[in-house]
């Protein structure tokens, strides 16, 4: 099957605009029944499937710029959807949905070896150290769509693929094959009060991602767009999540570059 | 009082100063139950492992002591395919040796999953492009050769050897030893190449990620070759501690010998493939990802992962102990053959924990720091567990069955049978 002639959604994050203000995180917790604890001060413990970075252009003041980068699950397709996570998991618990271009997890599957973890290298998969335990009253408050996960297996942002389903649910009862680019969108694009995320169809031009990232399909989806870039570009996986920035250094902050003497 | 157990002919000490022994490894042992048990109810949060070191302590060392145990299955084709006679000597300790490191590896890894009931989900809804799949169908299977390689030799214990069908089975079970060799050694061949596939994969993170043959990187061949080259010197190493604690000579030094210089040379060609490996990925794979050497190297907390660890694997515990053993009068003089055959062992492991622990903690987006990670008690109780079983299972083969045949010959009793 070619991932160039199905849906390929993707995300793009301009940089200028995000604000660091983490409605994104929070609401993918809660769209997602992500599961938190008490004392979640430790970040290398938690699950946040989103996650909100600071980078610096390590300037002394008044040069010292910030910026702040979202980071979901790049929904890597590597080279046919060959994905760093996917290829490794060896009983089949994650995989390369030919269809969306999405990864995604089945937590009943996962038996917790964490091959995957140490695969990604933007550590988008998290594992569940502990059991999830809400506060009381919170479980009514869950998201029925969205199954919780039990200590043990690794979980990871999957593009809020519940709201795809029901989405897909909604247009067949319509008599409808495809989706319009409002009726499928993520919880943290939604969330976002600045406008900074826009998901949609890369592979759709009337898509907005398409117009903004004009991902060189024949070149595994390297953004045209100056302006915009992909993390980690170099390693070959190849992701779906575009970011954009009109600063050098940030763009540069993107990827590793081997510095010429 | 357990005399009529022990193997005709040898000697060995009072039952009490064996239980006590027993007794004091048994207390260890028991400390990695508990801690065992502590995982296995409240689960991994129990380690000190974290989202960035999905991999650790465990890993390592299931890694390191399949590149030890590797002894088993070089000596066994050496000795029944190659046909090196005089290994006949030395192949059933390698054997035991074989089956403690194939045993503990698969403790280990039963510990080690998040959903322990849902181990058996690696063979149902295999992946066959993971190297894991390989690595668990290839070691469950070879374990399961190491276990009929064993079995004869518990059946000659003098008590079990006296029942016909025992005896028999035990003699034929020798017939045929070839096949199971030969077996052991085509699937080892796949496991440890696979162990070092797992790092070699990786195409995300740059420290483990190798180039290779199709879907082959060059670490799945470099990781046979070492084990096929440490292995043997582990067998060695543990042939000699337990003749420093019997305080006996149980093997001829014309088999040591000649399985160290085998090993010698096996370890000296794969130390100069290790260090061909290493200056391609340094000058060719890492920078076209981004990196260069030393960025591999550098900047981490209290360098423990700097350029010291390089030179320790790939020089003092690769091409020193390699030149040691291919020299022979360096091999004959027994202290400096102990010390190579440490060193090549030291050097299996750190290669082994570079490539898990290492991999795991460079930083990978320009904009994260180096991760850190400290095992925690549970971790280690659960590591040493094995160690102990290990050394319960050796210590009972030994005084039990007739591990080594040369024993009698070289320690004759006075006026004993």
């Amino acid at each position: 099957m070619d991932q160039q002639k199905n849906k390929k959604y993707g995300m793009v994050i301009d940089l200028d605009k995000c604000t660091g203000c983490g409605s994104c995180m929070v609401a993918c917790m809660a769209e997602n029944n992500v599961p938190f604890r008490e004392d979640d001060t430790d970040k290398l413990l938690s699950v946040s499937w989103m996650q909100v970075y600071r980078l610096s252009n390590g300037k002394a003041f008044p040069h010292t710029e910030e910026c702040y980068l979202p980071r979901p699950c790049q929904q890597c397709e590597g080279h046919h959807g060959h994905s760093p996570c996917v290829s490794v998991c060896p009983a089949t618990a994650t995989d390369y949905d030919m269809h969306t271009g999405i990864v995604s997890q089945i937590y009943t599957r996962c038996f917790g070896c964490r091959y995957c973890m140490a695969a990604c290298p933007y550590h988008v998969r998290q594992f569940n150290w502990w059991d999830p335990v809400w506060p009381t009253g919170m479980e009514r408050s869950l998201n029925p769509d969205v199954s919780v996960r039990m200590r043990g297996v690794v979980e990871k942002c999957s593009f809020c693929f519940s709201r795809y389903q029901t989405s897909m649910n909604k247009a067949f009862l319509e008599g409808r094959r495809e989706l319009e680019e409002h009726e499928y969108q993520t919880a943290c694009t939604q969330a976002c009060p600045a406008g900074a995320i826009v998901f949609g169809d890369l592979n759709n031009p009337k898509h907005a991602v398409h117009k903004l990232a004009q991902p060189d399909l024949a070149h595994e989806g390297k953004p045209r767009n100056p302006k915009a870039f992909r993390l980690l570009e170099r390693l070959g996986t190849n992701t779906k999540v575009y970011y954009l920035s009109s600063r050098e250094w940030v763009r540069k902050a993107g990827d590793n570059e081997v510095k010429k003497a | 009082m357990d005399s009529a157990l022990i193997p005709k002919g040898v000697k060995r000490c009072p039952i009490g100063q064996f239980a006590l022994f027993i007794a004091v490894v048994g207390a260890v042992l028991l400390w990695g139950v508990v801690a065992m048990l502590l995982i296995y109810i409240k689960g991994l949060n129990q380690t000190n492992m974290n989202n960035a070191y999905g991999f650790a302590l465990w890993i390592w060392a299931d890694l390191a002591v399949i590149a030890l145990g590797g002894g088993a299955f070089f000596t066994g084709l050496l000795r029944y395919i190659i046909g090196k006679d005089e290994l006949k000597n030395i192949i059933n300790y390698a054997v035991l040796i074989g089956f403690v490191c194939y045993s503990s590896a698969l403790l280990i890894l039963a510990i080690d999953v998040g959903q322990p009931l849902r181990a058996w989900f690696i063979f149902w809804h295999a992946n066959v492009h993971s190297m894991l799949t390989e690595v668990a169908f290839c070691l469950t299977c070879y374990f399961g050769v190491l276990t009929i390689e064993y079995v004869p030799l518990v059946l000659e214990n003098r008590q079990v050897d006296k029942v016909p069908f025992f005896h028999h089975l035990s003699h034929n079970m020798h017939g045929i030893m070839a096949i199971f060799a030969a077996t052991g050694a085509f699937l080892s061949f796949f496991h440890q190449g696979s162990l070092g596939g797992v790092s070699g994969v990786l195409f995300g993170r740059p420290f483990g990620f190798r180039t290779g043959i199709n879907i082959w990187p060059w670490t799945f061949f470099l990781y046979t070759w070492s084990a096929a080259a440490c292995g043997p010197c582990f067998t060695i190493f543990i042939t000699r501690i337990t003749e420093m604690v019997t305080r006996k000579k149980l093997v001829k030094d014309n088999v040591i010998d000649l399985l160290a210089k085998i090993a010698g040379w096996m370890l000296l060609t794969y130390i100069t493939a290790k260090i061909i490996d290493t200056v391609y990925w340094a000058m060719v794979t890492a920078p076209a990802m981004g990196f260069t050497l030393m960025d591999f190297y550098s900047n981490n907390p209290g360098s423990v992962y700097g350029i010291w660890i390089l030179i320790a694997e790939v020089g003092i515990c690769g091409l020193l102990p390699a030149v040691m053993l291919v020299s022979s009068g360096i091999r004959r003089n027994p202290t400096l053959l102990f010390i190579a055959v440490t060193l090549a062992a030291i050097g299996a492991c750190l290669n082994r924990w570079v490539m898990v622990l290492q991999t795991q903690a460079v930083p990978v987006l320009s904009f994260e720091k180096w991760f850190t990670y400290m095992p925690s008690w549970q971790e280690i109780a659960t590591t040493i567990l094995p160690v102990a079983y290990g050394i319960i299972l050796i210590a009972l083969s030994y005084r039990y069955l007739p591990i080594f045949p040369q024993e009698r010959e070289l320690n004759p009793i006075e006026g004993g049978k």
